[in-house]
C-alpha cells in the first residue's frame, strides 16, 4: 500500500543570480513499513525533496507537481494543516544533532512539545512517554537526564534524542536526513542499528537520505540515485548495487573506497560538479559521463523501465 | 631512510578557567598521550580514529601548530623545535600542510596565483617575478586546474578545485613531508577519488613523505604503506596498512573496521556494536583507554595502560592480543 507518493516533483530557487534548478521532475512511492533510500551528493537536490515533503522549503522556492500523502497533496496544503502532519503523521531526522536542538531548552521541554500539541499529554503523562521513548532509543538513565540541556550529551546520544523526538507520536513515515553523517562509524553503526529496529517494531516508513552508498547498501530495500535534482536510476538495493545500469551509479560505486578491496587504483569520475544556474537541456551528468554521445547534450532522458527505472538513452549493454 | 621519528610525544591543553584561584590545579585535556612512530622518507603513515581521538592534534603538532608537553620529533636527524628563529624557516618549508576545510584554508582575498605565489616568496626570496610565475603555471597545471583561472578568486571554485589549489600551495614551498588533515572528507565521493588519486601520483612523483590522517579507513587504506590507530589520545595498533585491515591484532581495530560499511548488500558484515560512549580525555580511563567499552576487556585491563607489542610484524597495545585475535 503506497503511503506518499511523489508525483513529477520540481523545485526552483529565485535567487538575485539567477533561477537554481534544484529537483527536476522526480517520481518515487514508499509503502508502509519500506525504507527508501535517496542518495546523491552535494547538490543532487535530495535535502531538498525531504524538506518540500513537510513543507520547509525556503521563501524563495517555487514548487510543482504533487507529493500525495494518504491521498491529500501535501504541497497544496496550508501551514495550519501541515502542523497537524509535522511530527504526528510524518517527522523528520535533521544531519546534525547539535543544531536541530535547542540549546536553551532542556530535553523534556524539547521532547514534550509535540507530546502537547499533538496528543494533549501534559505533566506526567507527557514524561511517562517521553521516558518510554528515550529508553526506545536506548539513551540509558533516561530519567535523570530529562533536565539535562542538549550540550550536556555527546553527538551519538544528540542523534538518538533527535530520533526519540521523531518517534514520540508513532510517526508513520520518518524523513532521515543524513541521520548519520556527522557521527563517527561505530556510532554510526549504533544509530544505523536502531532505525532498522524502529521501522520493523513499529512498521513505520523510512525515507533515508545519504551520500553514503555503503549505508544504503546496509539499510533499504529500494534506492533512488539523484544527480543535479535529477533521478538517474532506481532499483532495488541489492540489484542496484550487483548491475548498475546508469553511467553515473556505476561510476560512483567505483570510486567508492572498499577496505576489503586490495586494488591499490580509486576510479575517479572526471570533470566538476554540476551548475544547477542553468535550466536541464540534456542529460546533466553527459558532462562527466565516459559513454556520452553528442545525443545526450541535447535530450533530457526520460526515466523508463518497469520494475527498475533508468534515465540514459544509451541501452546497458554499450556502456562500458 | 628514516625522514620522521616522533618518542612519546604528548599535547595537554589546559583550561585555564576550570582554577580560578592560584592554589587550584586546572584541567588538562589530554590530546596526544604518548606516540612513538618512525615514518621512512617517501612512505606514507595513515592516521585513523574517531573524533576526538587526537589525531589531528599530533599532526599539528608535527607541524609546529600545537606545542607539545612532552616527548620529541626529530626531523632527518634533527630536533624538530619551532622556537628556534634560525632554522623555522626551513622547518616550515620542509614540513608543509593540506587542511580539512578546503575553502577556509585559502584566503578569499587572494588571487589562485597570489595564494601559490606567496610561498615561493617566502621560502625563496631570490627567485625573480618570472620564476615565480613559471613555477606557479607549473603547479597548477600538475594539480589539474586551468592556467587561465589563475586570477580568479576562491570562492568561483568548486570544493575539489580548491582542495587542488590549496596542494599546489603546499607544493609550491617544495616539502620533504606533507601533512594532510582529512584533506577529502569534505568532498563528494566522485571528487574525493580524483583528489586522492592526484596526491598519490604526486607522492610517487615527487618521493614525498605523507602523513595522511583521516576518519575512513577505507580511504587511508588506499593511500597508506602503515596505518596508525589510535583512540582517545593512545595508540592501539601500528602495522602495514594490509595487515591492519585484514588481520587487525587489537579489539579497537576490529571493532573500528567492522562499523564501516560496506557498499555491497551481499557482504552482511555484522557490526560489534560498541556499547557506551567516549571516555572524556580530562579524566582518563584507569590501564587502558579502551577498556571500559572493550568486549573482551578482562580485570588485568585496568591495572596498567598496555604498552606496545610486537604482534605478527605489528605494534599492538593490548595485553590480551594473542588470545582475542585466537577467537
Amino acid at each position: 500500500m503506497t503511503l506518499l507518493s511523489v508525483e513529477n516533483l520540481s523545485i526552483q530557487f529565485e535567487t538575485p543570480d539567477g533561477l537554481v534548478h534544484a529537483v527536476n521532475d522526480v517520481s518515487f512511492q514508499i509503502g508502509r513499513g519500506e525504507t527508501q533510500a535517496l542518495v546523491g551528493e552535494s547538490g543532487s537536490g535530495k535535502s531538498q525533496i525531504a524538506l518540500s515533503i513537510l513543507g520547509l522549503l525556503a521563501k524563495n522556492a517555487r514548487t510543482s507537481g504533487k507529493i500525495l500523502y494518504n491521498g491529500r497533496d501535501l504541497l497544496a496544503m496550508s501551514t495550519r494543516e501541515l502542523n497537524k502532519i509535522r511530527a504526528k503523521e510524518i517527522a523528520m531526522i535533521f544531519q546534525d544533532p547539535m543544531s536541530s536542538l535547542n540549546p536553551y531548552m532542556t530535553i523534556e521541554r524539547q521532547l514534550n512539545e509535540s507530546l502537547e500539541l499533538h496528543e494533549g499529554l501534559k505533566g506526567d503523562a507527557a514524561r511517562q512517554r517521553v521516558i518510554e521513548v528515550m529508553d526506545a532509543v536506548q539513551i540509558p538513565d533516561a530519567k535523570n537526564r530529562l533536565r539535562s540541556y542538549p550540550h550536556e550529551f555527546s553527538g551519538g546520544m544528540r542523534q538518538r534524542i533527535v530520533i526519540a523526538m521523531a518517534l514520540l507520536c508513532n510517526p508513520k513515515l520518518i524523513l532521515a536526513d543524513e541521520p548519520t553523517t556527522a557521527l563517527d562509524v561505530t556510532v554510526q553503526a549504533q544509530i544505523m542499528r536502531l532505525l532498522e529496529d524502529i521501522r520493523r517494531d513499529f512498521d513505520t516508513s523510512i525515507l533515508l537520505i545519504t551520500h553514503d552508498l555503503g549505508v544504503v547498501a546496509g539499510a533499504c530495500e529500494d534506492t533512488l540515485v539523484l544527480y543535479s535534482g535529477k533521478v538517474m536510476e532506481r532499483a532495488g538495493t541489492r540489484a542496484l548495487f550487483a548491475e548498475p545500469q546508469h553511467p553515473y551509479t556505476r561510476g560512483l560505486l567505483r570510486a567508492v573506497p572498499n577496505i576489503h578491496d586490495d586494488d591499490g587504483e580509486l576510479h575517479a569520475i572526471p570533470g566538476q560538479p554540476p551548475n544547477t544556474m542553468r535550466a536541464l537541456t540534456g542529460c546533466p551528468f553527459a558532462p562527466r559521463c565516459v559513454d556520452a554521445v553528442d545525443a545526450c547534450f541535447a535530450t533530457v532522458p526520460e526515466l523508463t523501465g518497469e520494475t527498475r527505472q533508468r534515465a540514459c538513452i544509451r541501452p546497458v549493454e554499450e556502456l562500458t | 631512510m628514516t625522514l620522521l621519528s616522533v618518542r612519546d610525544l604528548h599535547v595537554d591543553f589546559t583550561i585555564t578557567n576550570s582554577a580560578p584561584w592560584p592554589w587550584q590545579t586546572p584541567d588538562k585535556v589530554r590530546a596526544v598521550n604518548g606516540v612513538t612512530f618512525d615514518l621512512a622518507a617517501g612512505k606514507t603513515l595513515g592516521i585513523v580514529g574517531e573524533s576526538g581521538c587526537g589525531k589531528s592534534t599530533l599532526i599539528r603538532a608535527i607541524a609546529g601548530l600545537a606545542t607539545p608537553t612532552g616527548g620529541t620529533v626529530h626531523l632527518d636527524g634533527k630536533q624538530v623545535n619551532y622556537l628556534d628563529r634560525r632554522n623555522v624557516l626551513d622547518l616550515r618549508r620542509n614540513v608543509q600542510m593540506i587542511f580539512q576545510d578546503p575553502v577556509a584554508s585559502l584566503n578569499p582575498r587572494m588571487t589562485v596565483q597570489q595564494t601559490i605565489e606567496e610561498p615561493i616568496r617566502q621560502f625563496f626570496p631570490k627567485r625573480s617575478a618570472a620564476d615565480r610565475k613559471a613555477r606557479v603555471t607549473e603547479l597548477l597545471d600538475r594539480v589539474g586546474i586551468p592556467q587561465r583561472n589563475a586570477n580568479r578568486y576562491p570562492h568561483e571554485f568548486s570544493g575539489g578545485q580548491c582542495q587542488r589549489i590549496g596542494i599546489a600551495r603546499a607544493l609550491a614551498a617544495e616539502p620533504r613531508l606533507l601533512l594532510c588533515d582529512e584533506p577529502v572528507s569534505a568532498l563528494d565521493v566522485s571528487i574525493q577519488a580524483q583528489v586522492m588519486n592526484l596526491l598519490r601520483d604526486l607522492q610517487r612523483e615527487m618521493n614525498l613523505t605523507l602523513i595522511f590522517v583521516a576518519h575512513d579507513i577505507g580511504i587511508v587504506r588506499h593511500i597508506s604503506d602503515d596505518v596508525l590507530v589510535m583512540y582517545l589520545g593512545g595508540m592501539m595498533e601500528l602495522g602495514r596498512a594490509r595487515d591492519v585491515v585484514r588481520n587487525a591484532q587489537h579489539p579497537y581495530t576490529q571493532a573500528l573496521l567492522s562499523a564501516v560499511p560496506v557498499p555491497d548488500p551481499d557482504v552482511k558484515v555484522i557490526p560489534q556494536i560498541l556499547t557506551g560512549d567516549l571516555p572524556s580525555p580530562l579524566n582518563l580511563p584507569k590501564g587502558c583507554f579502551f577498556q571500559g567499552r572493550c568486549p573482551h576487556a578482562v580485570a588485568a585491563c585496568a591495572d596498567a595502560r598496555p604498552a606496545l607489542r610486537d604482534i605478527n610484524g605489528a605494534q599492538v597495545a593490548c595485553i590480551r592480543a594473542e588470545e582475542v585475535v585466537a577467537n
